[in-house]
This record gives C-alpha cells, structure tokens and sequence, in this order.
C-alpha cells in the first residue's frame, strides 16, 4: 500500500517504512542503541531526500528516547546534573548544526557532508567497537590477564571551572561534557541521530562516569538536543516529515520489544561484534557510493 | 427550444467552415494528490472536422531549476559545478498520431517545441559555450526522464474514425505540483491547422496539502507540533513496555 509523503513528496509502500522501523526497532532493542545511525543512511537508500531523512530521524528519535529515559528514571539512572551541562553544549551545537544545514544546502553540499560525516563517525565507532570486543573475548578465554589502573590523571583534569556530579560520583570541569554537548549537537543536527553512540563512549572513556548512569543520562540529553533539532529543521528548512515519523516510530515500538527480548539471551561481547559488523558495512557501502564513478555526473538540485 | 438550439449546435458543428477546426477536452481538470497517491491517468479527448494528424503536448509549471555536475577530488565524487536554468517545464510529455517526424517538418517540429530535444531550456548566455550548454541541456532532460517526468517514450493519439481522437495522459507519483496546460495541435499535411489548449491542475488535497502547507507557512508551530507528537508517542510507548 502506497502512501504519499508530504514533505519528502514521494509515494513509498506504507509497509516497508513499517518494515523498516521495526528491524531498526529491534536492532536498537537488542544493542541498547537509538538506531538513528542505522535508519537514517537506509532512508536515504529507498530515496528519500537527506536532509528530509535528517530533520525526520531526529523528530523520530525524540519519541524513541523518551520512552527510554522514562525506564531509567524509575531505576534512578539519570544523573540530572551531568545531563545538563550536556545539554547547554548540546542546544548550542544542534542550533549551530542546523545554520551549518542550511549554509551547505545552498551550496549543494549538505547531501556530501551527511553522507561524509556518516562514513567517517560509524568508520570509526564500527572500527573500535570491532577491534574491543575481540579483545574482551580474547581477554574472557585467557582469564588471567593484567587490569588497567582505575583512575589515571591526565591534562583533563587540570581544566578549569571544576564541579562537583554526586550522581556520577565525578568531580571535573564543566567544559568537558559541554564540549562532549556541543560536538553531539552539531552531529545530531547534520547527522539526524540522537549522538548516543558517540555520547556513550565519550562519557565512558573521557568523562569517566559509572556505565550504569551513562544511557539514563545520555537518553535525557538527546530528548531535548532531538527536539531542539526538530524544531529548528521543522522552522529554517523544512525537512520534517511528521508522517514518515509516526510510521517509522509505530515500527520501531514495537520492533524494540522484541529486539530487547532477545538480546537479554545473547552474550554482550557477540552482540557488540554484531554490531559492530553491521555498523561497517553501512559505513562500506557510503563509501563505495561516494567513490564509484557515478552512472551520471549531472544531478538536479532543489527546485528553489 | 432546447432541442432545436442542440439541433442548431450540431449543425453549426457538422458545417466544416463555420465550426472550430478542432475541440478538446480532459475527463478532469484537476488531479489531486492525496495520501494514496501513486500517480494518476488522465484521458484527452476531442474532435477534429477532417482527417488530419494530432500531436498533444502537456507541459508542468515552468521553474528555475539549478543543476550540478560532480568531479572527482581525493577520491570521492563532489558536484563541483552548477548551472541555473531560468524556464523549465517540471513536467513535458508528447503523444502524437504518428512517429513526429512523419507529421511534419523539423522547423515546424522546432519551432513548436515539440518532442524533448527541441525544448527551450536556456541558460544564461555569458556562462557557457553553445558545447557545455547543449551538455547541461541534455543532462538535464536525462535527469527529468529518469525521474519520470519527461517520459522518453512518445504516448499514443488513437482515432475512432475520422474524426474522434483520443490519447491517455500518465502522471507519475512524483508529478510536481501546479498549474499544468495540455495543448493539442491540429495538423494537416505538415501544416498547423489549429491549436487548442486546455488546463490541467495538479495539487495535494485533504490532509496531504494541510501538512504541507502547514510545514511551510507555519513552521515554528509545525515544528512544536511535530515535537509534541513524538514525545506523546514516546510516553504512550513507555506504558505499552510496562504493560509488557
């Protein structure tokens, strides 16, 4: 069945977005993830404009990040503070993602820069997520192997305008999750995703907070700096589509329950090597589009 | 008195000096884009007062259309040129009764802009030479068929006698919006007897053209909107898990 959508302005069978957002629902269900990486390079293969995919997969993932945190708020996950100061950085970064949107969409640029952006971000992410769970399952068959030093100081902590996180049991400067804010908010508005896959390791590795916190508080983040995007998307370039948001999200939903059954019977270390897989074959196939000689060089831009 | 001045008119039709050399009509004038949208056929219909040739051309809403062409740099393909063409057709299909070249002469053909390479589609002058201009007009119309919206193949005018023709119009699901013109052309002998045009609309209705027009003309709102409907979905999702 096919419907027509209004701001894409294309027709697409009803039932392959549904299709499409629940495997991504289920995938995200089993890894933890919000998905945005994944759906928004697929919108673009089946066609749909990308800055459309963009300024959509962010309202998309306002709905799916909300339902999250919700779950990890009752379990008391969510440092607020930490959170916040992420947030400031990522309002900031988002608005200066989304003026940047629109600077390169009127050069003819912005669907290089997605796609770029996409290959170098899930390049890298697929790339170490590879190489670390090998590691740790080479590390579970040889189980006598030597630990790393809990806390190491480095130049991070000399960094000024210190606070105190009780949640995350931190004392660092501020400028570190505002910096870590601002660079998810300008990927989220160019990337149309949530951040989280770049926000949770940063938060691992770099702000060194406790793992147990780190998704309540990421999720908490990418509520507001999705929603900032959407807004902004919706407002200077009209690239939102409310109704290919809703379908997708009505897939994801229910995609996501499954896919959180099954990853609770699937060990962590095979599902990250899955997912990791997955995440370089995306970024494999972006690449070989952007290299091989294209069937035609002339395109047509936007009609404006 | 309405049966003799519908006599009257049949006369009049029948006379072959005094009636118009050609009618045309479409069975609608509007075609609407509504959300199960997949493309729409529209028939034309009409009639002319001798044996003759017809060749009907539907054009879209004309618009500045920018193009690119990429070149490659470190590997990787970038649209490193652009180029504005001033007057496009969004859309521009061709039916005729015969192959086009056997109606009539290639001057004739050219200066009705008919069939795709005789387009007008102008650059600005100073930018290219007539070479790299005739490049960028066909890539442009290359680009157009590919998308569907100059079919390559030219449609079909069929008679039903002498006098009756008609020919089915297809617009793709991606037809562009606005006011289009199917004008049809009456030739004899490879001459323009008569012209005759009709118009054609194109719009989203019902709640297709709501979001749109929503979206475009009240942004800051439709983007609080679209927000709000996500974090509702959101919650309503959140409550399908506990259940769960």
């Amino acid at each position: 069945m096919q419907i027509y959508l209004p701001i894409a302005e294309l027709s697409v069978d009803v039932f392959l977005l549904l299709g499409l957002g629940g495997a991504i629902g289920f995938l995200s269900g089993l890894f933890g993830v919000g998905g945005g990486f994944l759906m928004t390079p697929i919108l673009i293969f089946i066609g749909i404009p990308p800055p459309v995919a963009v300024g959509t997969e962010a309202n998309q993932i306002v709905a799916s990040s909300v339902s999250g945190v919700l779950a990890h708020w009752r379990r008391g996950n969510v440092d607020f503070k930490m959170g916040g100061i992420l947030l400031l950085g990522g309002l900031l970064g988002s608005t200066l993602g989304v003026w940047l949107f629109a600077v390169l969409r009127q050069l003819g640029q912005i669907d290089l820069v997605i796609k770029l952006c996409y290959v170098t971000f899930l390049g890298i992410i697929g790339g170490l997520m590879f190489v670390e769970s090998l590691r740790a399952l080479g590390r579970r068959r040889r189980a006598t192997a030597a630990r790393d030093k809990m806390h190491k100081h480095t130049w991070i902590h000399g960094l000024p305008l210190k606070m105190r996180f009780r949640r995350s049991k931190l004392y660092i400067s501020a400028l570190l999750p505002a910096g870590v804010g601002v660079l998810v908010g300008v990927l989220s508005a160019i990337m149309g995703v949530g951040g989280g896959f770049i926000m949770v390791p940063a938060m691992i590795y770099l702000l060194g907070m406790p793992t147990a916190v780190v998704v309540g508080t990421s999720l908490f983040q990418i509520i507001f700096v999705t929603a900032n995007v959407t807004f902004l998307q919706a407002y200077a370039n009209q690239t939102v589509d409310v109704v290919l948001a809703v379908i997708l999200l009505t897939g994801a939903v229910i995609g996501a329950q499954f896919g959180a059954r099954a990853g609770a019977k699937l060990r962590g270390e095979q599902l990250r090597i899955l997912l990791a897989l997955m995440v370089l074959v995306v970024c494999g196939k972006l690449l070989y589009d952007l290299t091989v000689t294209p069937a035609d060089l002339y395109s047509i831009g936007g009609g404006e | 008195m309405i049966r003799i001045a519908a006599l009257l008119t049949v006369l009049f039709a029948a006379a072959p000096l005094r009636a118009a050399p050609i009618v045309v009509d479409l069975s609608e004038h509007l075609v609407a884009i509504t959300a199960g949208f997949a493309g729409a056929e529209v028939l034309l219909f009409g009639a002319v007062d001798e044996p003759g040739d017809v060749v009907v051309i539907v054009r879209g809403p004309t618009r500045p259309m920018i193009m690119y062409r990429k070149s490659r740099h470190f590997g990787i393909w970038v649209n490193a040129d652009h180029m504005t063409f001033e007057d496009v057709p969004a859309y521009y299909a061709i039916a005729s009764t015969r192959p086009l070249e056997d109606i009539a002469a290639p001057t004739v053909l050219a200066r009705n802009e008919m069939g795709v390479e005789n387009l007008r589609l102008e650059l600005p002058r100073a930018k290219a030479s007539p070479n790299v201009a005739q490049d960028w007009r066909e890539a442009l119309i290359r680009n157009q068929q590919r998308a569907g919206l100059y079919p390559a193949e030219a449609g079909r005018v069929g008679f039903l006698g002498d006098r009756l023709f008609r020919t089915r119009l297809t617009l793709p699901a991606n037809v562009p919006t606005g006011a289009y013109e199917a004008k049809v052309y009456y030739l004899r002998e490879g001459q323009i007897v008569s012209a005759q045009t009709t118009p054609l609309f194109v719009s989203k209705v019902g709640v297709e053209a709501e979001i749109f027009d929503f979206a475009y003309e009240q942004s800051a709102l439709y983007g609080i909107v679209a927000i709000l409907v996500a974090l509702m979905a959101g919650w309503l999702a959140h409550i399908a898990f506990r259940r769960a």
